[in-house]
């Protein structure tokens, strides 16, 4: 028997009553191997306009490139203390930030290693199906010839890599664009 | 390529576009390119999971987490979670939220002219059990109005959020009521092109879960996608 999957509706405004309890801004406990990264950006609508009532859900892998999941079979350490998972709202300015380690690299379908990168899902009033995309880290030799980042027309790649911000290198800077010339990729996985 | 059983697309009209004008605040949010078609790879076929413990036996009894009971009429919402292939998930975490019996949510963004309640919060965490079922004690929440067009209602909904064994399989939806006059109206729930699909997101008055001298039951299955039964070549 085969089942049709339920159908997607928006988190509306008022997702915080939901999901506060679990917001995760700091993904990474004390102890977790891996360098030490803070990302922040904006999420920015088709005017420009920050989104005060967004909410992003991250999914990474840890240090060593390891998903604490059961279906990554890779003979890779585990670390105590990173599950991977984050979720943050955005502010009033439609401001989010969050701490974390950098992943190493997974096990790409063609075999090769992809290069270190977050997903992310995006929710907010006004989006009837998540938004589906990744983060990049800048200055990485393995973008060059990652699967899915080579997908990807090569004008737009950018939006995927984070950028360096100066005096702070520690902090990494990457925006959600909804609309317009610097719209971010987003991926069909389907739903 | 390495042979990979991918989630299986949806069936077309099932899913909404991002893009549903009748429902404004998609205009300005919707993105305008399509999106870039990826295979699957372990990160979206793995997800997050969360213990069990982390959520306290009285989250899914939202009439029970105040020094007295909410206004309204109690109710039981109750059902399992499956994926396409009809297969129970357990262990997964559901969350919901929803506006008390006024129609009013705790929230400050809600301006609604309409009493909040000391005694209710609108916020029920579950986990599945090992035949997928979940279940909530809760008061039938309100409907009301809102300003996507003149005179715009929201029919009474629940709001639901479940995880299901990867990134892959993340949803977020909404319940409804049967009955509800509302819903024919409602731009969101409209926003999807297959009308039996978008039923489906009307529970159903159930009997069999109704407390006598208690509360009214009703019905709601969560389905997830599923995998294609064989690995497909990428």
């Amino acid at each position: 028997m085969s089942l049709q999957a339920t159908t997607s509706q928006t988190v509306g405004p008022f997702f915080k009553i939901g999901f506060e309890w679990l917001y995760r801004d700091s993904l990474a406990a004390e102890g977790v191997s891996g360098t030490r990264v803070t990302i922040q950006g904006r999420v920015l609508d088709g005017d420009g306009i920050p989104v005060s009532d967004a909410m992003l859900e991250i999914w990474q892998a840890n240090a060593h490139g390891k998903y604490a999941h059961p279906e990554d079979t890779q003979d890779k350490p585990l670390e105590p203390g990173f599950k991977g998972y984050g979720r943050v709202p955005t502010s009033a300015d439609g401001r989010f930030r969050f701490a974390t380690i950098k992943p190493g690299r997974v096990a790409g379908p063609d075999g090769n290693p992809q290069a270190p990168h977050l997903l992310v899902a995006v929710f907010m009033r006004g989006m009837l199906r998540r938004l589906v995309t990744r983060i990049y880290f800048p200055d990485e030799p393995g973008n060059a010839a990652d699967l899915i980042l080579n997908l990807v027309e090569p004008a737009r790649r950018s939006t995927l890599i984070a950028k360096n911000t100066a005096g702070d290198p520690g902090t990494l800077e990457w925006n959600v664009v909804l609309q317009g010339a610097d719209e971010t990729v987003f991926f069909d996985l389907g739903l | 390529m390495k042979r990979v059983a991918a989630y299986r697309a949806p069936y077309p009209g099932t899913q909404p576009n991002h893009l549903h004008p009748p429902y404004v605040s998609s205009i300005k949010r919707a993105p305008t390119r399509p999106p870039v078609p990826i295979p699957y790879t372990l990160s979206e076929l793995t997800g997050p999971s969360f213990e069990p413990e982390i959520v306290a036996p009285k989250a899914s009894d939202l009439t029970r987490q105040h020094s007295a009971e909410p206004l309204g009429e109690r109710i039981i919402v109750s059902g399992r979670v499956l994926d396409e292939n009809n297969r129970p998930l357990a262990n997964t975490l559901v969350e919901i939220w929803q506006a008390n019996a006024a129609g009013r949510y705790l929230h400050a963004v809600d301006q609604h002219d309409a009493p909040l309640d000391p005694n209710f919060t609108g916020c029920g965490q579950a986990v599945t059990d090992a035949e997928g079922s979940y279940r909530f004690v809760t008061i039938r929440p309100g409907e009301y109005p809102w300003r996507n067009h003149y005179n715009a209602w929201r029919p009474a909904h629940i709001h639901f959020s479940l995880f299901g064994p990867a990134f892959a399989t993340r949803l977020v939806t909404q319940m409804y009521f049967p009955g509800d006059p509302l819903i024919p109206f409602d731009p969101i729930f409209n926003c999807t092109a297959d009308e039996k699909a978008r039923n489906r997101l009307i529970s159903s008055f159930d009997w069999e879960t109704t407390m006598p001298g208690l509360a009214l039951g009703y019905r709601f299955n969560v389905i997830l996608r599923g995998r294609d039964a064989t690995p497909m070549e990428e």
